[in-house]
């Protein structure tokens, strides 16, 4: 585009006097506000060639914005829903996602871009200055508002006849009691819910995965052993409730090398098991180190020593797990011999 | 006297019909008096004001495609055997939620994009006010008349926040169960009332069978609800008020300079909705988010590793990993610190910056308007304090990821966690010395800018041989605009002995608020900015350039 095309009138005015100079107009303070500096045309004001070329650019945006509707519109139709390609860098996903989002995103995108482009190149750029008005009323407005006000609180008599005004208060501030009554159902009380769970003596410790009581030389040393109580099965109706309390884990260590004195009386040749539920914030502790007897929960990384009664000893975590009593049964299965002595899972205010 | 309606002035037969539609409508809801003051209202144009733009279209794109969400999920706990199309979860029992969630992302055409529209752009929307709260801040367009819209703006943050995590529990997969678990936990340890709410929220013991329905309403109709109320409320005010501008030639306290509403902002801002739902839409069909089939039903005792919530609830996340495992056992009751006090520190830290606008303009004793914005150095206590904020959120995000960090810069858990101990309370002190110093720097420059000009890299030999670079004076804009903010004096207690000479006690308020006020604004703080007597006698002077 040279400047040849441009018909001299639609020039714009002799720019401002070339840098180096400096254009103080205010002598007194040359730090004065200036104003607002003069309008400058852009090319699409001064060339209607310019102008006809944003305009087209503008359009190609809307077309290709109909094209990929269109292309949506085919993709939704055309595409198996369980076809999935190969697309790099993303690895493979699934065909029809791919093309619904990104037709849908040219669709939309276009059209933006076109409306930003016909607002840049061909609405009018100029600057305006709008007035502002102060937020606050004038005093003259707000003495009328004060003095309807006191007009109005006069005529109501609210301030002369003090048994309504109270009475009236009474009444406001109870009658939303009933709607803090009708939220008791939201819910049981607490009562002692959280200190027990579905252990007691006599209950086998069935292995999670094969659904079936274990043995002492089931378990080997080294080895880590998700249990819950026999009878509970997954289809149960309180399946979640139950196993989020019972949950278990069932690990063997060497008896030597068992530190806590009840720990090793609580176990059983060396079976230990404890609460699978984290005393922090209740998440499943899952992360076994077999060399350091260490058991790390996932969720906030506390870190127990399963050979010291479980005691804490890295992150949030504020007590030790709960340890589970458990024995050999007749058939030399293995059985709790009690429930937990205390609430697994999270500490809460009434624990104690 | 149907003659004399045909006298009236405006000859209906023949104006086109958009004027009689528009007609027939002002005479019914008197749309013209609006229109008359808002049509051509003038808003001024800067990269950064769109960064409340992206919040509302995203919160617009997140009711649309949430509306479609609902017409295929299944807000409820019951135990169902998957048969759907997606072959790995074939037979396995999960909730009716999870389900219908597998069902929208493999067997509804279009669901998982429209699914993944929705998460990616709650993900934008709340990294959005994020980035948009600290435009507010840091150029001080929340002081008066705007307190209200940023106390607004907090509360659309927080509930954003909430209204985020409800959505991602919703489908009962076994990461959000997860996030729903801590946050149970978290509700635990509350002092007296903990295992009451607890209760009450899930209907009984965790995780019960109530949960998904109710915070579903909590989801799609309480808070949105609620959140619709304060957008348009928000979008009120910044009409009512009329946007801030950044000082410049020609723009003062008492205008507003830039271009009318109707064409080129609702162009642009109305295209700008569209550049954002086509980047949204694009990336949802790009990138997977929260695929829950890869993670399974939830279970309260299974677990992935690397468990994370969306990055809003990071910060909450870190408080909780950070904080050392305190409990006081005592009189048969237990004060659960370790959980409770990341609680409190949540709610503090939010608040500190809800009311930082309150704090502020008492330390200043401002009562004026605002209208033009501060560059950030312009105010570097508070620029310092903004920083120090966000280094604090930073650091426990990080927090709230030591896991992942941990793994992939292969370092030790115990490490990482120290450091965010640590560095919660050191680097915000830290950032705020650092950036005040920057800022004071940049009040320096600027100053020396006005004072002896730009430097033009123009390198010039005398006849002497000496080597001098040519700076370039400034144009009267270029000053104005560098000179054109204004300089707080710090606050005095006053004189302590009165008229009288009777000794006056100065009131403890008033002391911190001297002693505030002499950190804002004392010699420490600020570089006093040139005069026009300086400039004069440096211009008048011997040529420096």
């Amino acid at each position: 585009m040279s400047s040849q095309d441009i018909p001299e009138e639609n020039l714009p005015a002799e720019q401002d006097a070339p840098h180096g100079a400096v254009k103080v107009a205010d002598e007194e303070n040359p730090f004065a506000d200036p104003g607002l500096p003069p309008h400058e045309h852009r090319i699409q004001d001064i060339d209607e060639q310019a102008a006809k070329r944003s305009e087209r650019a503008v359009a190609l945006l809307f077309t290709v914005s109909m094209l990929a509707t269109i292309g949506f519109i085919a993709s939704f139709v055309a595409i198996p829903h369980d076809k999935s390609i190969f697309i790099w860098p993303l690895g493979h996903i699934n065909a029809m996602n791919f093309a619904l989002g990104l037709t849908l995103g040219v669709a939309l995108f276009t059209i933006g871009a076109g409306a930003v482009h016909w607002a840049r190149t061909l609405m009018s750029d100029e600057e305006v200055a709008d007035e502002r008005h102060a937020i606050e009323a004038d005093t003259e407005t707000r003495a009328k508002v004060h003095a309807d006000f006191k007009q109005g609180a006069k005529e109501s008599v609210i301030g002369r006849r003090k048994l309504i005004r109270n009475t009236m208060l009474g009444a406001l501030t109870l009658v939303p009691l009933s709607g803090v009554v009708l939220l008791r159902d939201l819910g049981p009380l607490p009562g002692t819910k959280l200190r027990h769970t579905l252990w007691s003596k006599g209950k086998l410790l069935v292995n999670m995965n094969t659904n079936e009581p274990m043995r002492p030389s089931d378990i080997g040393v080294g080895s880590l052993t998700f249990a819950k109580p026999e009878g509970l099965e997954e289809h149960d109706h309180d399946f979640q409730n139950e196993i989020a309390k019972a949950a278990l884990m069932i690990i063997r260590l060497e008896p030597d090398s068992i530190k806590d004195k009840r720990e090793l009386e609580w176990s059983h040749e060396g079976i230990v098991a404890y609460s699978k539920i984290c005393t922090h914030v209740g998440c499943p502790i899952s992360l076994y180190e077999q060399q350091t007897h260490h058991a790390l929960c996932p969720c906030h990384q506390s870190t127990f020593d399963l050979a010291d009664g479980a005691r804490v000893i890295f992150g949030p975590a504020g007590h030790p797990l709960p340890q589970l009593r458990i024995g050999v049964n007749d058939e030399g299965y293995l059985e709790a011999l009690s429930d937990f002595e205390e609430p697994v899972g999270p500490a809460f205010w009434e624990r104690g | 006297m149907s003659t004399a309606a045909n006298d009236a002035p405006r000859s209906r037969g023949k104006a086109p019909a958009g004027e009689r539609v528009a007609d027939w409508a002002d005479g019914r809801l008197g749309i013209y008096s609006l229109a008359k003051a808002n049509m051509r209202k003038i808003f001024p144009d800067h990269w950064s004001f769109m960064l409340g733009e992206i919040c509302l279209y995203s919160f617009i794109i997140i009711i649309l495609t949430g509306v479609y969400l609902t017409l295929f999920f299944h807000p409820s706990m019951n135990e169902v055997t998957y048969h759907g199309s997606y072959v790995p979860m074939q037979g396995q029992l999960m909730s009716e939620a999870y389900k219908s969630t597998l069902d929208i992302s493999f067997d509804v055409r279009g669901g998982l994009l429209i699914r993944q529209i929705h998460h990616w752009a709650a993900i934008i929307f709340l990294a959005g006010m994020f980035v948009h709260m600290m435009r507010v801040f840091f150029t001080g367009a929340f002081r008066k008349p705007r307190e209200i819209n940023w106390l607004f703006g907090f509360l659309l943050f927080v509930l954003g926040m909430f209204t985020g995590f409800t959505g991602y529990s919703l489908p009962d997969d076994l990461l959000s169960g997860t996030g729903v678990r801590f946050t149970q936990g978290a509700i635990l340890s509350m002092p007296v009332v903990g295992t009451y709410i607890s209760m009450f929220l899930f209907g009984g013991e965790f995780p019960g069978t109530d949960f998904v329905a109710r915070f579903y309403s909590i989801h799609i109709l309480l808070l949105p609800g609620i959140m619709l109320g304060l957008v348009v409320g928000h979008l009120i005010l910044v009409f009512y008020h009329k946007h801030t501008q950044f000082a410049g030639p020609g723009k003062t306290n008492k205008n507003v300079v830039g271009m009318p509403l109707l064409p080129v902002y609702m162009a642009k801002a109305g295209g700008f909705f569209f550049l954002v739902f086509g980047v949204i839409a694009a990336v949802a069909g790009l990138v997977s988010v929260n695929p829950i089939w890869a993670i399974g039903p939830y279970r309260p005792d299974q677990v992935s590793t690397g468990a994370q919530p969306d990055w809003y609830m990071g910060f909450a996340e870190g408080l909780v990993r950070a904080m050392p495992g305190w409990e006081i056992n005592a009189w048969g009751h237990t004060l659960v610190l370790g959980v409770f006090i990341p609680l409190v520190i949540f709610g503090i830290f939010l608040a500190l910056i809800a009311l930082y606008p309150f704090i502020e303009s008492w330390v200043t004793g401002d009562k004026r308007e605002h209208h033009i914005l501060d560059r950030p150095r312009n105010a570097p206590t508070r620029t310092a304090f903004g920083v120090a904020w966000v280094t604090a959120y930073m650091v426990m995000l990080i927090g709230g990821g030591n896991d992942i960090v941990a793994t992939h810069f292969h370092l030790s858990i115990n490490a990482v966690t120290w450091f965010v101990r640590i560095g919660f309370f050191a680097g915000p002190v830290i950032a705020f010395i650092v950036t005040k110093r920057i800022c004071l720097g940049l009040q320096r420059r600027d100053k020396e800018k006005v004072l002896h000009g730009r430097e033009s890299g123009i390198i010039k030999r005398l006849p002497h041989g000496e080597f001098i670079e040519v700076h370039e004076p400034l144009s009267q804009e270029q000053l104005h605009t560098l000179t054109a903010h204004e300089q707080y004096k710090p606050a005095e207690i006053g004189p302590t002995v009165d008229e009288n000479g009777v000794e006056r006690k100065a009131k403890g308020t008033d002391k911190l608020r001297a002693k505030l006020s002499e950190a804002y604004y004392g010699e420490e703080s600020q570089i006093p900015k040139p005069t026009v007597e300086e400039y004069k006698e440096i211009t008048s002077g011997h040529g420096h350039h």
